[in-house]
């Protein structure tokens, strides 16, 4: 088998033109006392996700509307699940694909309602990937769960290893798939943080609906960065684990639990 | 029993004929045109033979980079190949995976070489991908 061989020189080349792109952008934005570290964000398309950052999600279930489902609704919108020519006909309600839901939490004594969306924590040591026989559940170096569906067989250990139930399976042929988030029979799939948004400077899609709806009670950003809004939040206000005794350390936080 | 190389090579042997043959054989496989040469000399995004040859290699190479590392560069994306290949008919709709007229079936279909992409991945053109338009 041939390998690619001219594939580093015109990488070269991609990455020239979009370095010289981002030179004349940070030229014209440096006006006398601009701040570096917003054009110091922007990832090349051609470099890798790096241990630099690590992206997590914070949830204020306060801030969360209890019948509100903007987020679920952006979601399916944007990853193109949950539609009616994207979704199983012949699958009962618990079968078909949710990558985020909202949960209602109900203290029985007092009778205290809570409201928040659940979806793929992203945990640092994620179950699904230590049960996965193939290595198609894995995380990225930026701290995200995926499943590699080019490799996944469908065994569906990772969803059984999942404490958050956040993974479903899919089991019919389906059409219309984004381009940027396939998926297809017999493959695992579950929340991915919109990673292609993530990879051009983006924020995920129900983060971006929950704030559009005035609710501003997701925020997203990087957990290794001290000076990013959510860092902030956190120290300032802290943020909790489900399932903290698991210590999987999961990237999506939650607060007023 | 063949080579897998042998297989390929024969294949590619073919194609490089098909102007030869498709002047005496209306079954040879009409392949659609792109809608633009990506790069003016190589008429695709590399040789054309080269792409023949090779582009499951390509993809292959590039399917692992976006998955796993988050590089989202166009040259080897699928989503790029089907954008410019993949074309209209007469009344303005595209053809799906396993049409003769798309243009990755066009050929699969002759060769009898089935893939798996289209399982998953979107065998038409769509609007592209929307950016969250909130910076982190």
């Amino acid at each position: 088998m041939t390998q690619p061989a001219d594939n580093e020189t015109t990488t070269d080349i991609y990455r020239r033109q979009f370095l010289g792109k981002t030179a004349a952008a940070a030229g014209l934005a440096l006006a006398p006392g601009m701040i570096l570290t917003e054009v110091a964000h922007a990832r090349p398309a051609d470099s890798a996700a790096s241990d630099k950052n690590r992206w997590g999600m914070l949830i204020n279930t306060e801030k969360c509307g209890s019948g509100c489902t903007a987020c679920v609704t952006a979601c399916q919108t944007e990853n193109g699940w949950g539609g009616e020519d994207n979704s199983e006909q012949h699958s009962n309600a618990s079968q078909k694909a949710v990558w985020i839901r909202k949960v209602k939490l109900k203290d029985k004594q007092t009778g205290h309602v809570q409201s928040l969306p659940l979806m793929c924590q992203h945990c640092e040591n994620p179950p699904c990937v230590d049960v996965c026989p193939t290595g198609a559940s894995m995380k990225r170096e930026d701290g995200v769960v995926l499943v590699d569906k080019h490799i996944c067989i469908g065994c569906r250990y990772c969803m059984m290893a999942c404490p958050y139930k956040a993974r479903s399976f899919i089991h019919e042929q389906i059409q219309n798939q984004k381009v940027h988030a396939p998926r297809g029979k017999g493959t695992v799939e579950s929340c991915t943080m919109c990673v292609h948004r993530i990879d051009e400077d983006g924020t995920p899609a129900c983060v971006e609906a929950c704030n559009a709806d005035g609710h501003k009670a997701m925020y997203f950003g990087d957990l290794k960065d001290s000076n990013s809004e959510i860092s902030k939040e956190l120290a300032k206000n802290g943020g909790q684990q489900l399932r903290p005794d698991l210590a999987l350390n999961t990237g999506v936080r939650y607060q007023g639990l | 029993m063949l080579s897998h190389k042998t297989i390929i090579n024969t294949l590619v042997g073919v194609f490089l004929l098909l102007p030869v043959f498709a002047q005496a054989n209306d079954l040879m496989p009409t392949v659609p045109k792109a809608k633009t040469n990506a790069n003016p000399e190589t008429l695709c995004v590399r040789d054309v033979s080269d792409m023949r040859k090779n582009h499951m290699e390509y993809i292959m190479h590039q399917r692992d980079k976006t998955m796993r590392e988050g590089i989202r560069t166009k040259q080897d994306s699928l989503a790029e190949c089907i954008s410019c290949h993949v074309t209209k008919d007469d009344k303005g709709h595209f053809a799906n995976f396993g049409d003769d007229k798309h243009f990755c079936s066009s050929c699969h279909n002759y060769t009898a070489v089935s893939v798996d992409c289209f399982d998953c991945h979107n065998d038409k053109p769509t609007a592209a991908s929307k950016t969250g338009s909130t910076k982190k």
